[in-house]
């Protein structure tokens, strides 16, 4: 038993906020209430502290099976628990291709042995993530897949995406796409405008996003399937899902902390902060912290995607896409959005919780009987990120030295703490 | 020397002007100095260029230096090594400087922050050209007196062309007034944003327009090798944007006509206007070497500092001392 | 490196007369002043140079060509020179092949500025002679170069310099021996 005491509870799922101790026993939630006496449980005083729902990750790579030296469902979940995540959504494009149920057993198997937070695996929507055939979702689905997407890459084209919707709309599973038109990204490196013009490095629009956001809303309409953006990074894309919205289309999207944080302005040729979708404009980043505030963005995902040094150590151009960020995300949500007094820290909250969860289609709350999985957390904690004190096997990201006010505290997964300060 | 943006214009002054004992030296009978002896500078040319390589040679060696060479085509970086594992090679041999030239924009800057020696970027990408800018500079304030608020004219595709922006950089500095003229895709609104203050940019489609009333004109080669994109019909650009004698008359009559090199006679410029006595092109090629000897000299000829900036001289006449 | 000044060598007057008297040397022992040019070494002995031609003139009419050179390119020690050194240009507007030169400078120590001019007067051409002129000799030669128009020999010390000091160049006009105190 462990009881969580003097924490100030946030959950956005009703609304609550209030100086509230939790109990849990087991791995579930056993009582919530004001001044709980429980002689016999281990207690963690959490003065000070935010206790919200566990933070889940909708969009993260851990790398394994395939490409361990960069990162492992290990290493990989010791980051995510010192970032506060209590479930994380692994995507697909490990080698081989999560594409099939042995592979996605193998992958829970060894969740099970090796992982600090829960590992939900997102299946492949097509063989391989070739774009062609279907990938064997119903098997996936009962292995345990909690979505599915072909991330790294879009779906491939308008006839696949409508038959991958079709099919996972029966199976009740959400479809995330990575939005990008591929013929205005090859080759590029960043985000189209006066940076890349100045550095002369090839950039894409910012339509390359919205002309596929605005083809995925009509496949959704046509359907009837949940569809989910992946790291949406534009005001033009940020509209598309808007409209959706009010359209009554079951359209839900996330945002990434580097892409609310950081604009192309930042990017010299340091490969720390090559990415895909790239960074973007002032304009689009204001558009985002906007729509973040406002409802239009469901949910806040990190897109941690480790490369070992060796790897990002070449020319920018050659460089793979990708950083890191499960140990910054919440710093910086709270950097960007509650501490510029744009954002209510309930909110903040919604976006690791109550939002990842809409999206998923399941539900994250305090309240008896639920999950014990806990985020805690202080929004005054004075501290500095250095990527060489990461848990991450890998190094490549723009937050290296910077000092933050606000970082998770404690993350208590299956009524364990598997993680604290 | 990594670029031009980053420098004054006292520091390009200065660098001009350091220019001028080279362009004597080429006029002597006996060209070869001492002064770099015992000095070795590494050439490595990752991308083909036989002008800029041969130039850049050929600098160091009537300095008096040595030159190591590295060519893509036979290195072993076709086998795979990465550019920093080259690098470090060729930083583990030694040489003073290494002068560089690579396909992928910001190249010459990754190697220059992870060795000690100074890097020349002989071109990165489609980044900058700095050396190539000052010949023009050089070149342009020798014909005119002063490269202060010129109209300059910049012909072909900009958006691809280090030149163009090393050379908007440079003239930019002085107060210039730009006329971009070329492929419309070639020659996005994001290019007038590199004005820096004082200086103005601005695009127009027909090279006629371009033209008037311009007192210098830098025509740019023609790139038909393009990945990711589909190349212009040469008739297409021959048609609209070949600077022909007709089409130069447009321009004051003292403008001078500049070129990088190599031309294709016949296609981004007329052979009458390439052999015309406003073509500047053969001077180019003399002070390219003056540039490239001056900086080699302001780099590694003397008491040498961290950096690898150019600063001003303040030398005083602490040659006294050693006499 | 700061300096203080021990004594004054020659004043303005003197440094004029030691200049003509340097001039009549010259005419009378070139046996015709035809095939002669000056080579003022940057930068002092740049305006010496001047002032002897014209001297020179003044005593019969004869009219030198006058040269400058900047030796920086040649020398063998630019490591401890300014690490900045600003190069001037030569300009040497005769030819210099079969021509009698009169290298002038204004102080003669080691011999290594002369070593380098020598350099830079071999790569414009073949001159027939090269003779040496300076105001100053003050010894410690490193090299075997002597000169063979001294206008005053001076005995120094290696912590003393020897400032010669042109109103062309200084804004004033006198010759200072100054110590070199660490």
């Amino acid at each position: 038993m462990l009881l969580v005491k003097n924490g100030r509870v946030l959950d956005p799922s009703r609304g609550t906020d209030a100086m509230l101790d939790v109990l849990l026993e087991g791995d579930r939630i056993a009582q919530v209430a004001p001044a709980i006496s429980a002689p016999s449980a281990e207690v963690f005083d959490a003065t000070g502290m935010v206790v919200a729902p566990g933070f889940i990750d909708l969009h993260c790579h851990l790398r394994e099976p395939g490409d361990e030296p960069s990162e492992t469902l290990e290493s990989g979940t010791r980051a995510a628990a010192r970032g506060g995540f209590t479930a994380v959504c692994a995507m697909p494009n490990t080698k081989p291709v999560n594409d099939n149920a042995s592979v996605t057993r193998a992958i829970l198997e060894r969740a099970q042995a090796a992982a600090s937070v829960r590992v939900w695996p997102i299946g492949a929507a097509s063989r391989g993530s070739k774009g062609e055939e279907l990938a064997e979702i119903a098997a996936m689905k009962q292995a345990g897949i909690v979505a599915v997407s072909d991330d790294g890459r879009p779906i491939a084209t308008a006839r696949l995406l409508r038959q991958v919707m079709d099919y996972c709309r029966s199976l009740d599973l959400p479809v995330i796409d990575h939005c990008e038109d591929a013929s205005l990204a090859a080759g590029a490196v960043m985000r189209e405008g006066n940076q890349s013009v100045r550095l002369g490095l090839r950039g894409m629009p910012a339509a390359t996003e919205s002309i596929a956001v605005a083809r995925d809303v009509q496949v959704a309409e046509l359907t009837g399937g949940r569809l989910h953006i992946a790291h949406l990074s534009t005001r033009a894309s940020l509209e598309l899902v808007r409209a959706a919205k009010q359209r009554g289309l079951p359209v839900t999207c996330e945002v990434t902390p580097h892409h609310f944080t950081l604009t192309d302005e930042d990017l010299a040729y340091d490969t720390r902060f090559k990415m895909n979708p790239p960074l973007a404009s002032r304009s689009d980043r204001d558009a985002l912290l906007a729509g973040l505030t406002d409802g239009t963005v469901d949910a806040i995902a990190t897109d941690h995607a480790p490369h070992e040094p060796a790897l990002k150590d070449v020319e920018f151009d050659r460089a793979p896409f990708g950083v890191t960020g499960f140990e910054t995300a919440l710093a910086l949500g709270l950097e960007q959005l509650v501490h510029t007094g744009g954002m209510t820290l309930m909110r903040l909250v919604e976006l690791f919780t109550a939002g990842p969860a809409r999206a998923l289609g399941i539900t994250r709350r305090v309240a008896t009987g639920e999950p014990a999985d806990l985020t805690l957390f202080s929004s005054e904690h004075a501290w500095t990120f250095r990527a060489v004190e990461s848990a991450s096997r890998s190094r490549n990201t723009p937050f290296d030295g910077r000092s933050f006010r606000g970082a998770p505290m404690a993350t208590i997964v299956a009524g364990r703490i598997v993680w604290r300060r | 020397m990594l670029g031009i943006e980053p420098l004054t214009v006292e520091q390009i002054t200065f660098l001009l002007d350091q220019s001028k004992p080279f362009q004597e030296i080429q006029r002597h009978p006996l060209k070869k100095l001492a002064t770099l002896r015992g000095k070795t500078v590494a050439l490595a040319f990752f991308e083909p260029s036989t002008r800029t390589r041969i130039s850049f040679g050929t600098a160091a060696a009537r300095l008096g230096s040595d030159t190591m060479n590295l060519q893509a085509e036979v290195s072993s970086l076709r086998k795979g090594e990465s550019l920093l594992d080259t690098a470090r090679t060729l930083d583990a041999m030694k040489p003073d400087c290494i002068v560089m030239r690579h396909s992928a924009s910001g190249a010459a800057e990754f190697v220059a922050r992870r060795l000690e020696i100074p890097v020349i970027n002989a071109g990165d990408g489609t980044h900058e050209h700095p050396t190539q800018a000052l010949l023009d500079a050089l070149t342009i304030r020798d014909r005119r007196g002063s490269l202060e608020g010129l109209n300059v004219a910049i012909l072909g595709d900009i958006l691809h062309s280090r030149v163009a922006r090393s050379n908007l950089h440079l003239l930019g500095k002085f107060g210039c007034r730009f006329t971009l003229g070329g492929p419309a895709m070639w020659v996005p609104r994001e290019l007038e944003s590199l004005a820096p203050p004082g200086c103005s940019i601005r695009r127009v489609a027909r090279i006629e327009q371009a033209l008037e009333g311009a007192d210098v004109i830098i025509v740019l080669r023609v790139q038909q090798e393009r990945q990711h994109e589909s190349a212009l019909a040469l008739a297409e650009y021959i048609l609209l944007y070949q600077l022909t004698p007709e089409r130069l008359r447009l321009a004051r009559p003292e403008a001078l006509v500049l070129h990088p090199g190599p031309m294709i006679r016949g296609l981004e410029i007329d052979p009458a206007v390439a052999d015309g006595p406003q073509s500047c092109v053969l001077e180019q090629v003399t002070n390219g070497l003056a540039v490239r000897m001056a900086l080699l000299f302001e780099l590694i000829g003397s008491a040498q500092t961290e950096s690898s900036a150019v600063a001003p001289a303040q030398a005083k006449d602490a040659a006294d001392a050693a006499r | 490196m700061r300096v203080v000044e021990k004594s004054q060598l020659m004043s303005a007057t003197e440094i004029d007369r030691t200049i003509q008297r340097l001039a009549h040397e010259i005419v009378e022992k070139s046996g015709g002043t035809s095939n002669l040019g000056l080579i003022g070494i940057r930068r002092r002995g740049v305006p010496l140079a001047q002032r002897i031609v014209r001297a020179m003139r003044g005593i019969d009419g004869v009219q030198v060509p006058v040269g400058t050179l900047d030796i920086t390119l040649y020398r063998d020690d630019l490591s401890k020179v300014a690490p900045h050194p600003v190069l001037q240009s030569s300009d040497i507007p005769f030819p210099v092949d079969d021509k009698d030169l009169i290298l002038t400078d204004d102080v003669l120590y080691t011999g290594r500025t002369v070593r380098a001019a020598m350099n830079g007067l071999f790569d414009l051409g073949r001159p027939q002679s090269i003779r040496l002129c300076v105001l100053i000799d003050r010894g410690h030669r490193e090299l075997p170069i002597e000169a063979s128009f001294v206008g005053r020999h001076v005995q120094t010390s290696d912590t003393e310099i020897i400032e010669v000091r042109l109103t062309e160049v200084d804004r004033e006009e006198r010759v200072m021996l100054v110590e070199r105190v660490s």
